[in-house]
């Protein structure tokens, strides 16, 4: 059964941790870190591998900050 | 071959606007100028050239009508007379400190307030000291005839898109409803988006992959770089000033006395001269064409013939202050002018030549 | 935390699903963080690339949070005194008539200095289009009463909360703008969630697409939040707009090409 697998790259400079994307995203995959981006926001960043390539947390984000990976693959 | 006609005033530079080129025209009612509009709507500008004429719900939206279409690079007017020309004037501030070309019509009524709709000058200092907020300055034009009328309105786009700044013509409620003989130029073609790429790259009309993007704004945060924006301004009124001063000298040569006096003020003092004349007194007349870039020069010279200058404005006394700070104290100068409306005589203009500089 | 290890495999170019449009220029928004401008600015600019209009779009940027739009937004653009945007485009959509032309405004250009400007843009029918951005407060200058504030609503110049009596109800400028025959398309939207943005952009997009048929003004309001100026952080302000905002500005379309 083929399944989507996806991953999420965030650019931590242009985050500011605004934490919008988190309960966007239906598999909690989202959470802040604990280091801070150069205007001393703590960024988003993925937790898990269980991003779907849904792009919810991308089309919600108000700065624009993270681009959406998502690839086939037949387990 | 130029073409002659009887025309008002405000129809004459209606029509020559038209002639000019000009692609948009957005204005408002106000007495004494709204044939200005009515004109143009009669002549269907937009079938004839293409130019677009379109009554907007206020002179504020009308002036912020020309910012945009003056943002695009494109020939664009409007006109109104003194209560709705202060309305403007934030707009035509944001015009200036933008740089863009556009033309501007004051045909000027007696104030302050909704005052009368009579003729008056009373908007000299609004239109030469900057009217809205912020170091700018307008080049002003002052017509004294129906044909000045139409000739500035070529000129006035003329000199808008040379400095890139706003001209404004300041006429007065006399010039604007008076008809007189008129000669007009031939249509000269509008501005086409090839045209307006080549002469004004800084035009919003899309962004095409050969450039960054064109944005128009006033605005700048850093005060470095305002400070600097500001500093170019200023060079390009002190260039305007070196250039475009302009002004007519009548009887001036054997002058012992002078007028000085724009608009309808220097027609009448035309006549207050030969009656002068005709009295022994030897009095001449100069008449500042522009009043932006204000004939201070010319005004200085004068003062080595000439033993004292009467400022005939249909005001309180405005433009004096100017021949004032030209001449340096070095004669007398006086005004003279009724005002509320009124109009002087030639009469009262000798009259007062006789008690207030000879008699003095 | 387990320490996430990225998985090459599917880190590739042409696995890319969503990125950051191209029409949004390099600059670091000024928005605060989590403000809806941010996300309005983003589809705007998404739809723009998507329908292939750069080279055909011109936009009007207001004075209030937005008035820096010119430098985010890769686009012609004019910078509009406060509350004349309406009246810019007027101008620029009836010189260039072939040309997308569109305002973006916050809720205190639009519903109260340029109200009129708005009213007579609609009601004149320009084929344009006017974004306006409503978090019921004046953001830029730290926080002021707008005249889309509720009743009650707390702002630096209603700081006991926005008492109708003495200061009026809150304006519903998009139900007024529907009512002008002028107006073909008028619509409510939201960028708080993933599906309200997904459907803010398909307005948007609809947006622009009607300027072909040249039979009236699309207005797209999108309910925003606004963080610093109702004192909350990015999630409690969208929680507290939808459970406070929403029913005075309910989401959703008012009016769809129906120039009547």
């Amino acid at each position: 059964m083929a399944k989507n697998r996806g991953e999420i790259v965030v650019d931590t400079e242009r985050c500011k941790g605004c934490e919008v994307c988190i309960p966007a995203c239906p598999e909690d995959v989202i959470a802040m870190a604990k280091q801070v981006n150069r205007k001393g926001y703590h960024y988003a960043m993925p937790t898990n591998d269980l991003c779907t390539g849904c792009t919810n947390c991308a089309v919600v984000c108000p700065d624009g900050a993270i681009t959406v990976y998502r690839k086939k693959f037949n387990d | 071959m130029k073409e002659l006609r009887l025309m008002k005033g405000n129809e004459a530079f209606a029509e020559a606007c038209i002639r000019a080129g000009a692609d948009g025209y957005f204005g408002y009612p106000i007495t004494p100028q709204s044939e200005v509009m009515e004109y143009l709507m009669a002549q269907k500008t937009q079938e004839r050239t293409g130019m677009v004429t379109l009554q907007a719900e206020s002179e504020i939206a009308a002036i912020n009508m020309v910012y945009g279409g003056a943002g695009c690079g494109k020939r664009v007017l409007t006109s109104s007379s003194s209560p709705g020309m202060s309305l403007k004037q934030e707009g035509i501030s944001y015009i200036a400190g933008s740089e863009l070309p556009c033309l501007l019509l004051n045909v000027v009524r007696g104030g302050p307030g909704l005052g009368t709709i009579q003729p008056s000058q009373s908007d000299y200092f609004q239109s030469t000291k900057g009217g809205g907020h912020g170091d700018y300055r307008l080049i002003v034009l002052a017509p004294s005839s129906v044909q000045e009328m139409a000739d500035f309105a070529g000129l006035g786009f003329e000199l808008a898109f040379k400095y890139r700044n706003p001209v404004l013509v300041l006429s007065d409620g006399a010039i604007g409803q008076m008809m007189e003989k008129v000669e007009l130029d031939i249509q000269k073609p509008r501005f086409t988006d090839e045209d307006i790429r080549k002469n004004t790259p800084w035009a919003t009309i899309g962004k095409t992959p050969d450039r960054d993007h064109n944005v128009i704004t006033s605005l700048d945060l850093e005060s470095i770089k305002m400070e600097q924006h500001n500093h170019k301004l200023q060079e390009k009124y002190r260039l305007i000033e070196e250039n475009e001063v302009r002004y007519e000298k009548i009887a001036c040569e054997d002058a012992e006395y002078a007028f000085v006096a724009y608009g309808t003020s220097a027609r009448i003092c035309q006549k207050a001269i030969e009656l002068a004349r005709a009295e022994g007194i030897k009095v001449g007349l100069m008449r500042p064409i522009t009043l932006f870039p204000f004939p201070k020069k010319v005004v200085k010279e004068m003062t080595d013939r000439v033993k004292g200058i009467l400022c005939v404005e249909m005001s309180a006394g405005q433009m004096i202050e100017d021949v004032q700070l030209a001449v340096e104290g070095r004669v007398k100068v006086e005004h003279f002018g009724r005002y509320g409306g009124i109009v002087h005589s030639p009469s009262e203009i000798v009259e007062a030549l006789k008690k207030q500089i000879i008699g003095g | 935390m387990a320490e996430f290890k990225t998985n090459p495999e599917i880190l590739q170019p042409e696995n890319v699903v969503y990125k950051r449009t191209e029409l949004l220029t390099d600059k670091a928004l000024s928005y605060c963080p989590g403000c809806g401008h941010g996300t309005a600015h983003r589809i705007i600019m998404e739809v723009i690339e998507e329908m292939g209009i750069q080279a055909e779009t011109i936009g009007v940027a207001p004075v209030g949070c937005s008035v820096l739009a010119y430098e985010f937004m890769d686009i012609d653009i004019q910078q509009a005194a406060h509350g004349r945007a309406p009246a810019v485009a007027t101008a620029i959509k009836r010189l260039f008539p072939d040309k997308f032309v569109f305002t973006y405004q916050g809720d205190g250009d639009l519903a109260a200095i340029g109200t009129a400007e708005t009213i007579h843009a609609c009601n004149r029918g320009e084929n344009m289009t006017i974004f306006f951005i409503n978090n019921g407060i004046y953001g830029m200058t730290g926080g002021q009463m707008a005249p889309t504030t509720l009743p009650g609503m707390k702002s630096s110049t209603s700081p006991y909360g926005r008492d109708v009596k003495t200061m009026g109800n809150p304006l519903k400028m998009t139900e007024l703008v529907a009512t002008l025959p002028g107006t073909l398309y008028v619509t409510r939207q939201a960028v708080h969630t993933a599906s309200a943005v997904r459907k803010a952009k398909r307005a948007v997009r609809k947006a622009f697409e009607n300027q072909k048929l040249n039979k009236g003004l699309s207005f797209v309001e999108i309910v925003s939040n606004c963080n610093s100026g109702w004192k909350m952080n990015p999630l409690q302000s969208n929680e507290w707009m939808v459970e406070n905002m929403f029913p005075f500005y309910p989401i959703g379309d008012i009016k769809v090409n129906d120039d009547k």
